[in-house]
């Protein structure tokens, strides 16, 4: 039963580890977006 | 983002919880493997994900080869990109699944290996696009991708065999399938299905505008360059 | 010229090359004698065991000396502009590829030749099986790595550890052939099984990437 969750768990950690990344990346596309603008 | 983005989303997210609800709670318990066996509702959809965006990368590729036009190219690093990550939660969910059924957390068997060997494949090709100094990157990314595709097959049969040779424990599903798991293993694969095409989505509109922020920046070096003189 | 005579005049000339300067052949053929040992070492088997593993033990150590062959593959041409002369001159550039595939291949199998006795000696090998097999098993199974070797050696040239992307890139795509190589090789030396179906995967594996290695050779030079 524990494997089901841990299994459950680790789906949904190894797909929001990589929207984060994509987060991350969006934060820093913003701010070169505001230093080109200026 | 466009209008259908945000439907996209309430449609994933919802198929998700369902597909979660029915896979829990919904879906019968297994006779011989017990509730161990629900990984397999996100274990086996994963794969099938995982493998239909190895092969849009495969198809991009190659569009790219003949067509040499950027929004295929983007088409072959997002894929590439999210088939990784698909691929490595069949590869995570799979030894957790295996454990407790069969007391040992990997086996070489055909699917898991395969598995194994395309997200070794990929994250190489993945590699080659993140340290390529190459103003021509993509078209060498895309001949990777072509030398991958051709392998697939070989690796197939050679595990094939092997496993005929040395048998082992297969992690998958037993053997028939009954009818309200294969409902709920459908509905968590739309579910799946929705959530790789809002990631890829998101993925390739990201891409997009760094591409232009990047050209922005280079043009701007450029003009820099003139006005220092 | 024609494709054959392009072929074997740029062989001839790299294979001249290689024997003057034989620092680069003295430097790998110690280094293949010390895997040769270290393994050993690191394994030491009764002769029993020593044949159902000595089949990997000696690909992979095959796989190590192909390795530092392959990544000095384009040095000498980045140092004298020749890809940059191939990419403007209308020639095809495939004779080119395929000289640097043979002269390579010559190279490894030279060097298997010398590691193979001291694995026979340090394992204390006698393949119970036909052994004649392993003679088709080594040429399909070095000109596999050596192919693909020669080919992602010229994808890696622009990247920014050159050395460390071809064995990243190669190890994966290699995997079935690898999987042939060992047991063709451990079926020959246990006698339990045949090699015929390994040898058959090796010789398509061969066919398909040679083919493509190729076909997409002109492509990706035109790209570096």
């Amino acid at each position: 039963m524990n494997y089901l969750i841990a299994a459950y768990i680790a789906t949904w950690v190894i797909h929001g580890t990589y929207l984060t990344i994509l987060a991350r990346k969006y934060s820093k596309i913003q701010r070169e977006i505001k230093s080109l603008k200026k | 983002m466009k209008r259908g983005f945000p439907i996209l989303a309430i449609v994933t997210a919802l198929l998700l919880s369902f597909g979660l609800y029915e896979a829990l709670i919904v879906a019968p318990t297994e006779r011989t493997m017990g509730d161990v066996q629900r990984i397999f509702y996100y274990h086996v959809p994963s794969a099938w994900t995982a493998f239909l965006l190895f092969l849009i990368n495969f198809v991009a590729s190659v569009t790219y080869l003949i067509r040499r036009n950027a929004k295929a190219d983007i088409l072959a690093l997002v894929s590439a990109e999210v088939g990784v990550v698909f691929c490595t939660v069949v590869l995570v969910t799979g030894p957790i699944w295996a454990r407790p059924v069969w007391g040992i957390w990997w086996t070489w068997d055909l699917r898991l290996t395969l598995t194994l060997v395309l997200w070794l494949i990929y994250v190489s090709y993945l590699m080659l696009r993140r340290f390529s100094t190459s103003s021509q990157t993509p078209v060498m990314a895309a001949v990777l991708a072509v030398f991958g595709a051709l392998d697939v097959p070989l690796v197939y049969f050679s595990i094939w065999f092997f496993r005929t040779q040395h048998p082992s424990p297969v992690i998958g599903d037993g053997g028939s399938l009954d009818p309200r798991m294969a409902h709920v293993l459908l509905i968590n694969w739309a579910a799946f299905l929705c959530l790789a095409w809002l990631v890829c989505w998101t993925r390739y509109r990201l891409e997009v505008v760094q591409r232009e922020v990047e050209e922005a920046q280079s043009l701007e070096a450029l003009l820099e360059g003139d006005g220092s003189r | 010229m024609s494709f054959l005579a392009v072929t074997r005049a740029t062989l001839a000339k790299d294979l001249r090359l290689e024997w003057r300067s034989k620092d680069a052949i003295n430097a790998m053929l110690f280094f293949s004698l010390l895997v040769v040992v270290i393994f050993s070492f690191a394994f030491d088997p009764t002769a029993e065991e020593s044949r159902r593993i000595a089949g990997g033990l000696i690909w992979v150590a095959f796989l190590f000396a192909a390795v530092v062959a392959l990544n000095q593959t384009w040095a000498r041409e980045l140092r004298n502009h020749v890809l940059d002369a191939y990419r403007v001159s209308p020639a095809p550039a495939d004779p080119l590829f395929l000289a640097k595939a043979v002269g390579n291949f010559i190279f490894v199998i030279v060097l298997e030749a010398l590691m193979a006795p001291l694995f026979i000696i340090f394992y204390k090998l006698r393949p119970l099986g036909p052994a004649w097999e392993l003679l088709p098993i080594a040429v399909l199974g070095t000109w596999a790595l050596v192919v693909n070797g020669t080919f992602f050696a010229a994808l890696s040239i622009r990247t920014k550890n050159r050395e460390i992307m071809l064995p990243l890139l190669l190890f994966p795509i290699s995997l079935p052939a690898l999987l042939g190589m060992v047991n063709a090789t451990t079926a020959v030396l246990t006698g339990e099984e045949s090699a015929k179906f390994w040898i058959a995967l090796l010789l398509a594996y061969d066919v398909v990437f040679t083919i493509a290695c190729l076909l997409l050779f002109e492509t990706i030079l035109e790209a570096e």
